[in-house]
């Protein structure tokens, strides 16, 4: 393949062009005369961060299995190629036809997180499409949302054609036959869209209308096309193991951030943890066989050559058959001199013992989610952690030969106080105190312990979804309050802490849990030149006040303000299986400091049983 | 046992650099199922090392590395292997044993030919062309050398081996290496120099025809002759 979308001029001028010449081991060539469907999957950020995404490689490997269809990608152009592009007016292309998206039948665009919304304009408006769904012509591409952000996809809904509620092996192949038959009938994009409606967990915004009290909150929320339903029912892959699995992912050129094999062992976690969204929205918890995975792991790894191999779940620890798949790997792996990356496991005797094996001790660090100081905090949390694990684990953890400790908290958690933050320092001082136990013959030299936070922020689909979000005068006085503790410590020479501006934090619990009427401003933001805000080099504050300020957005009615259960939430239309009335019924238990126990030690109800699969079955046969 | 493994880049690919080559072929040869040797330790790498780096933009069918086999089996079957999982555009064209005590490819490395093509839109290639004798017929080439702390006068010419037009294109052979290491680039510059064009980079599309290193005898041969093949 010699075409290139990108002259050699533009490209021996702007960094990385490997980027954007696909070509790529494993990427799927078609001809384009004998396919029917031509969709492109979008990434939208740079190309390193996309192409470590497994999502995508899932879907790309599940709709290229299809006869008629063509699944390529796209990522976003940094902002060098971004200018040019711009000047030269050229149309943003896929990679592996190098052809422009807008002779594509379809752009989807995965939401993995908030911070991305400008760079999906970029794509969109790069690609020559317009920004707003309801301005599209008929010769448009569909562009389709899904992924962790379309659980609310409310701030960005103008610029959808449709969303995908749930996970995308479900029914894409009957989006595909929609589409067909709505093109061999001569349809219109509209009647599309109404067909595609009609299928379980497609969202169609434009078929929707919102109205608000004079507080700004929804007064309601009704289809206004006898198509669309009232509620979106989230999608669910339950045969699990039969659910496509790609044996071949691309393998880029360039250095991806995370350039493995990955083993997705299980989905959804059977923890309740009341901050988590994807705790919720992946519910029930399934796991995939575990020989699958080993031979899934043999294969992978001969098709893609890669070096490293790892394990993807939200809780890898309570994989039932985690001995025995970390057994096989260290066995098989070593022999192929493949490394081996453990996702965070709960430090336990048999995780340190896995983890002696596969890696230099003296060179790793172990890592705790404690996420909260106090045992009081982590109970409202529902983190099933308790002080006594922590200690216990780190003991372990030191007596086996590291010295090196990090810990992951959460600042801002809903009724914390001075005595919460305060656990932090304090809890790792123990740690420090604990590890000079240790007769000084035995011990390798000092402990580092270092503590790093990040701000809360309140997400759709949680008990915590009525919370209050501090302020970033409140995260950052509170920072400096732990910063402070630090400090009184006696083994503070031992002890690290850290954390970042809050600034994106705000934003991100902005839209998180924002509705329509933030579309407008987003788009101003964009057009103002704000993009790849995630980078906080890129990200410009002022420009984005400046587009709230212009739409009277008021930013603490979207963050501060603590929600009435009783308010209509902008997500409400979705159906994810677990009820309102158990996040209400969390949420209270959460504000009285009360544990639920996890979904192996007893079923709380929660309503994903609904499903009929995963872990809400397996103890009942 | 070391082999040396020959191969083109050549398409798209020119846009893949040099690091990037060294980490697609560790995995090629993982995906080829070759019996490659690796170092000791807890991140065990492959004993790989590549001859003459490629810049960016640049095409070649002339392209080396050695790697230290535990087991190897025939030339034509690693071969076969190897070009059944590459990417367009880069194609492995043979593989030879080295013979025992044989110095690293980067360490024997002496020369490498080129053609040099113009581009659309540039300059006059006719200009160029016709100019070659008499620019290489020149007792010095002289180029200013920039380094981070002074600006010296270099003379090219000893290190320009050969030099005429091929077929519409600039062939030239030049001296690579440690020492002495001239890139096509450079001496594209100093002919602009010499017909009073201003050098724009983009002009030219360079193209490596083979990498070279001395025999006992003192002439440039290709890197495959530092072994044989295996059958």
């Amino acid at each position: 393949m010699e075409k290139l979308a990108l002259s050699d001029e533009i490209l021996m001028e702007i960094e990385k062009p490997a980027r954007y010449i696909g070509n790529e081991v494993n990427s799927v060539m078609k001809d384009k005369s004998k396919i029917d469907v031509r969709f492109c999957m979008c990434f939208p950020d740079a190309y390193e961060i996309g192409m470590s995404h497994l999502g995508i490689q899932i879907l790309y490997d599940m709709f290229n299995r299809m006869e008629d269809v063509w699944c390529e990608r796209v990522y976003s152009p940094w902002p060098d190629l971004d200018k040019i592009m711009r000047e030269q007016k050229i149309p943003l292309f896929a990679l592996e036809s190098q052809d422009p998206i807008k002779e594509f039948d379809f752009l989807g665009i995965t939401l993995q997180y908030e911070m991305c919304y400008t760079n999906v304009l970029q794509v969109i408006d790069l690609s020559q499409i317009p920004l707003i769904a309801t301005e599209r012509g008929e010769n448009d591409p569909i562009v389709i949302g899904g992924g962790p952000c379309s659980y609310n996809p409310e701030p960005i809904a103008d610029f959808f054609d449709l969303f995908y509620i749930g996970e995308g092996e479900t029914v894409y192949r009957d989006l595909m036959d929609a589409y067909k038959q709505n093109k061999q009938m001569g349809g219109s994009r509209k009647e599309f869209l109404e067909l595609a409606a009609e299928i379980e967990g497609i969202y169609v915004p434009q078929f929707y209308n919102v109205s608000y009290h004079d507080d700004g909150t929804i007064a309601s929320f009704e289809p206004n096309n006898c198509h669309a339903k009232k509620k979106i029912k989230k999608q669910v892959v339950m045969d699990f193991d039969h659910a496509p699995y790609p044996m071949k992912p691309v393998v880029p050129y360039i250095k991806a951030t995370q350039d493995r094999v990955t083993l997705e062992i299980q989905r959804g976690c059977i923890r309740g943890c009341r901050f988590c969204q994807a705790g919720a929205i992946y519910r029930p918890t399934r796991e995939k066989n575990v020989e699958l995975m080993k031979q899934y792991a043999l294969e992978m790894i001969r098709n893609t050559g890669h070096e490293e191999i790892t394990l993807s779940s939200l809780s890898s620890s309570d994989y039932t058959a985690l001995p025995e798949l970390t057994e096989f790997l260290i066995e098989e792996m070593g022999k192929l001199k493949v490394n081996i990356a453990l996702p965070s496991l709960r430090i336990d005797a048999f995780s340190l013992d896995v983890m002696k094996r596969v890696q230099d001790i003296k060179k790793s660090s172990l890592t705790f989610a404690a996420e909260a100081g106090t045992q009081r905090l982590r109970n409202v949390i529902n983190k099933g952690l308790t002080e006594e694990m922590i200690r216990e684990g780190a003991m372990k953890a030191f007596r086996g030969g590291w010295t090196k400790v990090k810990f992951y908290f959460m600042v801002g958690l809903p009724t914390e106080t001075e005595e919460d933050l305060m656990g932090i320092p304090e809890l790792c001082e123990q740690l420090a105190v604990d590890y000079y136990t240790i007769p000084k013959e035995e011990r390798i030299g000092k402990v580092s312990i270092t503590a790093s936070s990040s701000f809360f922020v309140p997400k759709p689909f949680t008990p915590f979804q009525w919370a209050s979000m501090n302020t970033e005068e409140e995260f950052l006085q509170k920072a400096r309050f732990v910063k402070d503790g630090f400090f009184q410590q006696k083994n503070r020479k031992s002890l690290n802490y850290r954390y970042h501006d809050a600034d994106l934090t705000i934003m991100e619990g902005i839209f998180a849990r924002g509705d329509r009427k933030l579309c407008p401003a987003i788009l101003q933001a964009y057009q103002d030149g704000c993009i790849f805000d995630a980078w906080h080099e890129m990200f410009h504050q002022e420009i984005w006040d400046k587009a709230f300020n212009d739409h009277k957005i008021d930013i603490d009615f979207y963050t501060h303000r603590e929600r009435s259960v009783e308010e209509i939430l902008p997500w409400d239309f979705i159906d994810i299986g677990v009820t309102k009335q158990f996040f209400i019924q969390e949420w209270e238990r959460a504000k009285r400091g009360e544990v639920t126990p996890n979904c192996k030690q007893q079923c709380s109800g929660c309503g994903a049983a609904t499903f009929k699969g995963g872990v809400c079955f397996e103890n009942k046969n | 046992m070391k082999i040396r493994i020959k191969y083109a880049k050549t398409g798209v690919l020119r846009y893949i650099g040099h690091l990037d080559v060294m980490r697609y072929f560790q995995k090629a040869l993982r995906r080829a199922g070759l019996d490659v040797a690796y170092s000791q330790g807890y991140s065990p790498h492959q004993l790989i090392t590549f001859a003459a780096p490629l810049g960016l933009g640049v095409t070649s069918e002339g392209e080396y590395f050695d790697a230290e086999m535990n087991s190897v089996t025939t030339s034509a079957d690693m071969v076969e292997r190897l070009n059944a999982t590459m990417a367009e555009g880069m194609e492995i064209n043979d593989i030879v044993a080295l013979k025992e005590g044989a110095k690293t490819a980067m360490a024997v490395v002496a020369g490498s030919d080129y053609l040099v093509d113009f581009r659309e839109g540039y300059v006059e290639p006719e200009r160029f062309l016709q100019a070659v004798d008499a620019f290489y017929a020149q007792e010095h080439i002289e180029i200013i050398k920039v380094s981070k702390t002074k600006e010296t006068l270099m003379d090219i010419k000893p290190f320009i081996y050969q030099m005429e037009v091929r077929d519409n294109r600039i062939y030239m052979l030049l001296s690579t290496g440690s020492v002495d290491n001239i890139k096509p680039e450079l001496v594209m510059e100093a002919m602009c120099k010499y017909l009073q064009v201003e050098y724009q980079k983009m002009a030219f599309q360079v193209h490596r025809l083979e990498t070279y290193m001395r025999n006992e005898q003192g002439e440039l041969v290709s890197l495959l002759e530092a072994g044989e093949r295996i059958s």
